[in-house]
């Protein structure tokens, strides 16, 4: 088991490296990514002075590798407009995304759960109908216009929620109003997700209780209920947990619009204005962090798949 | 790849039972009929749309009328017309992008099923990259570097769309390969090119064309957001994302809903169709039961 | 036995399969699936060739018509060395060359005709012309007794025989010499067996074929075959005439086979021969020094000897001069009663 995740970090490593090739890719069609990393302080005359010391007259390849070193570093160079350190700039944003991400995507297993099982134990009745046909709403639904239907309804019509931000302005309130600006951001997510999983988690329990184990455990007298519970659940999370790392880019993709349309401090947010700026050594290092984000996610589903799942090999 | 002439003699082919089974699915079937309609009436906006999109025709934002069905936008333009026009552009921004995805997709998914090897290891590694990156963040940075406009999103979303094809195509045909039809046919010295074209790929259709749908009611919703953020359709052409853009002022939420409402909509009951319809593609094609009926 | 050459001939073919894994990836292990394998087959001629599931007949069969490459040694046609010949220079050989697979619905592709799926191969090769094609997957369906109207149904129209039929047909098409039948039957209800085994001796009478016949079964092979070779874990350890093999095998397992062939005598009191004891040794680790580990079949024999583990014997005839070849020291040394092929 230790060897397959050792394994597993291995076979991750030629696709970061790919992914600092691409990103590397992408930048050189903006300008050297190289010269970027120079700072705020350095004048185009002293740039082009420096640009022996920094190796801008090296081939290609001796370039990218100056640049990974740099990386590797921790220096991912310098916002064009704010000036600041982007390390220090994607690190104050990290957090509020990362929160946002990780309470929708439990969230949303909270709904997709019960709902699936629901579903799959009540097929083709009235309520399994419903359900699915909810969850493809869920999924058809674009998120920008749900958060406009959102705020339209909650803050204009009702007046009890926010439209935007992280906490009130000019107020420390805590943890409280942190959490009542979530609400709708958080709402947004999960019903995108949750439109997939609960599909997702249907069939898979469509599927366990047509296995001839769960049959036999029928047959012997065992409660519908306690079959779904003991047998079938503990099978149906394996699928479930796949679910979880295919959709960690998309939750992280979803956070951009979102935290856009409500001004929620994250990620998202700071690479959106990095674009509109045109400040590429900002959208180049966000891009980095999640890919590195995505990779990581990717990674502890498979060892989670791994701890989960008795018949996976190891060698 | 052998073309032979048209036969008289006939029976009922694979198409012939999914359609059967199709109709079946009364919903989805409702579902196809209503995107049918509306892709038609996108296809003839030219003909039936009551105004030039861009022809500032009455006052700024005026409610719906008789005469303006849908109102005007902030500029005086029809927004019925400008709605017919915006879904035009977006099935199209969607189709092309699919139809691009799609061949990437299905041509490195072969290769890469069918030879194995290094050729496998280096195209599922690109794939593994391409996934990783975000996907709206990569449609994000490369519309930030090639300049926003329709073509360049068709461009964009069909480059960055492919890796799920691409694993579902070499996912089939490496089952394939194992086939004995075409172990028959390697022995009985076809080429490759036939071998990959004419036996593996037809019987990857199914799953790919289920796919497609999925892929397609993904790129209307990208280009959705994209043009709602301002980096996919430029104004004044007319694009439900970007219909939608214009809406996120305050007061035109609050108190002018035929601006974003019927962009909204329409977006959600195209998504929704494709996405019923390929459901119930899903049904009709399942290989499990297509020859029992 | 007269001296001519030979149609098709194996000569020390292996087939090793690696099994490989580790963090970094690498042949663990390897399965000889197929391990010193030599036979030939005479123009016209049917072997047989049995043994039970996982021996490595298959992957014989696979090898003779070039669908993969032998590990090490060689196949023979008419005299030319196939084995290592690229696909592209295979040339007229490759179409000489056919097989039929044990899976008839899997060997018909679902999204074609029957038209297609016997004209495509024919066109490809040029060997009809585009209008006479027609009329050649006519006459390919009469000579397979499916009628002409097949030609516009779809595989998954036709019953487990007729599809086997179609598959023949296809083989057909091609005008081989030898065709490969790889447990042509094995899926098919008896009823059905019979008619298949039946018209694969007709089309062999009329068009003079060559068959080499894999069945795991003896009860069907000997049926077909003229002569037939017995295989064990990646071996053969008995070759004979058909009559022969089946009134006196010699080897301890073809008894065992022969045993487990029903017998409609009612007077029948044979013992039934019960295989006990573990299949051992197929795979092995790599890097291991190669050595003998003696007689395969020595976990399951009832007549092993300690000494059967010294040697790895091999195939001799039963007696000087005899076509019976058995790969048992315990069967040579055995005075055979009688005569031998």
């Amino acid at each position: 088991m230790w060897k397959y995740i050792a394994k597993r970090i291995l076979i991750s490593i030629p696709v970061l490296i790919g992914i600092t090739v691409i990103d590397y890719f992408l930048m050189s069609l903006a300008g050297s990514p190289l010269s970027m990393m120079a700072g705020p302080r350095a004048s185009k005359a002293a740039l082009a002075a420096k640009g022996a010391q920094l190796g801008l007259d090296k081939p290609v390849l001796v370039q990218y590798f100056l640049w990974l070193s740099q990386i590797l570093a921790g220096n991912f160079g310098y916002s064009i407009k704010g000036k600041e350190a982007v390390s220090s700039l994607i690190a104050s944003h990290l957090g509020p995304t990362l929160l946002l991400m990780g309470v929708s995507l439990l969230l949303s297993m909270v709904v997709a759960v019960p709902g699936g099982i629901y579903s799959a134990t009540h097929q083709s009745k009235k309520g399994d109908y419903i359900l699915m046909g909810l969850s493809y709403l869920g999924n058809s639904i674009p998120s920008f216009f749900l958060a406009m239907m959102l705020i339209f309804v909650f803050t204009v019509r009702l007046n009890w929620l926010p439209s935007g931000g992280m906490a009130t302005l000019g107020a420390d309130l805590g943890g409280g109003d942190v959490a009542v600006h979530m609400v709708m951001p958080v709402i947004v997510l999960t019903v995108s997700m949750a439109g997939t999983n609960i599909r997702y988690i249907r069939s898979a329990v469509l599927e366990i209780l047509q296995q001839d184990y769960l049959r036999t455990a029928r047959a012997k007298g065992i409660g519908r209920f306690k079959v779904i519970n003991k047998h079938a659940l503990r099978n149906a999370m394996i699928p479930v947990i796949t679910v979880f790392g295919m959709e960690i880019p998309t939750l992280f993709g979803g956070a951009i619009i979102v935290e856009q349309v409500f001004s929620w401090p994250g990620l998202g947010l700071l690479t959106m204005s990095a674009i509109v700026n045109r400040d590429y050594p900002v959208i180049m290092g966000v891009s980095l962090v999640a890919a590195l984000v995505v990779l990581l996610g990717n990674l502890l589903t498979d060892v989670l798949y791994a701890v989960v799942d008795p018949t996976i090999q190891y060698h | 790849m052998i073309q032979l002439k048209k036969r008289a003699w006939s029976s009922e082919s694979f198409g012939h039972i999914v359609w059967r089974r199709f109709r079946a699915h009364r919903f989805s079937f409702f579902c196809l009929i209503l995107l049918a309609a509306l892709t038609l009436s996108a296809i003839l906006a030219p003909v039936i749309a009551p105004h030039d999109p861009n022809e500032i025709a009455g006052m700024f934002s005026a409610a719906p009328t008789a005469e303006f069905p849908l109102g005007t936008d902030q500029i005086g333009r029809d927004e019925l017309s400008r709605l017919l026009y915006a879904a035009r552009v977006s099935l199209l921004v969607g189709f092309l992008a699919t139809v691009i995805s799609t061949a990437i997709g299905v041509v490195l998914g072969l290769l890469s099923g069918y030879f194995g090897g290094w050729v496998d290891m280096v195209i599922m590694r690109f794939t593994d990259m391409v996934m990783s990156f975000p996907y709206i963040l990569l449609v994000l940075v490369a519309a930030a570097i090639f300049r926003p406009g329709m073509w360049n999103i068709i461009l964009i979303l069909g480059f960055v769309d492919w890796p799920g094809v691409a694993r579902l195509v070499r996912g089939s045909t490496l089952s394939l390969r194992e086939s004995n039809f075409v172990k028959s046919s390697v022995v009985a010295g076809m080429s490759k090119a036939h071998i990959l074209f004419s036996e593996i790929l037809p019987n990857t259709t199914a799953p790919i064309l289920i796919y497609a749908t999925l892929v397609l009611a993904m790129s209307m919703l990208d280009e959705a957001a994209l043009s709602f953020l301002g980096m996919g359709v430029q104004p004044p052409m007319p694009s439900l994302g970007n219909m939608l853009n214009g809406a996120q002022s305050l007061t035109i939420l609050t108190s002018k809903p035929w601006l974003w409402l019927p962009p909204g909509l329409m977006i959600v009951v195209l998504v929704m169709c494709i996405n019923f319809v390929g459901d119930a593609l899903r049904d009709a094609m399942d290989p499990t039961s297509i020859h029992r009926t | 036995m007269a001296d001519q050459q030979p149609i098709l001939s194996v000569e020390h073919l292996k087939k090793y399969y690696p099994i490989r894994g580790g963090i970094i990836p690498h042949t663990l292990m390897q399965v000889k699936a197929v391990d010193d394998v030599s036979f030939s087959i005479r123009e016209g001629e049917t072997l047989g060739l049995v043994g039970e599931s996982g021996c490595g007949k298959s992957t014989v069969g696979r090898q003779i018509v070039a669908l993969e490459r032998p590990t090490s040694g060689r196949v023979r046609y008419r005299g030319v060395v196939i084995s290592s010949l690229p696909e592209r220079k295979l040339g007229p050989i490759r179409t000489s060359l056919q097989m039929i697979f044990q899976d008839s619905y899997s060997s018909l592709n679902p999204r074609k005709r029957v038209f297609d799926i016997l004209a495509e191969p024919m066109l490809y090769h040029k060997m009809v012309a585009r209008a006479d094609a027609d009329a050649e997957v006519e006459r390919l369906l009469g000579l397979v007794g499916l009628p002409k109207d097949s030609k516009g149904r779809y595989p998954h129209e036709f019953s487990g025989g007729q599809r086997q039929r179609i598959c023949i047909a296809r083989a057909l098409s091609l005008r081989p010499r030898l065709i490969v039948c790889d447990e042509p039957v094995s899926s098919l209800d008896v009823s059905i067996q019979a008619q298949i085994l039946n018209l694969l001796r007709r089309l062999q009478k009329e068009l003079g074929l060559t068959y080499l016949f894999i069945g795991h079964g003896l009860g069907a092979v000997h049926y077909v075959s003229d002569r037939i070779a017995v295989m064990y874990l990646g071996r053969i350890v008995e070759v004979a005439k058909a009559h022969e093999l089946f009134a006196h095998p010699a080897h301890p397992y073809s008894q065992a086979l022969c045993a487990a062939v029903p017998n409609p005598d009612p007077d029948d009191r044979r013992e039934p021969l019960v295989l006990k004891g573990e299949v051992g040794w197929q795979v092995e680790k790599t890097g291991k020094r190669e050595q003998s580990r003696g007689c395969r079949f020595y976990p399951r024999c009832r007549m092993a000897k300690p000494s059967c583990l010294g040697r790895d014997p091999a195939l001799e005839p039963v007696s000087p001069g005899s076509g019976h070849l058995v790969a048992c020291p315990f069967a040579v040394s055995r005075e055979t009663p009688g005569k031998d092929g």
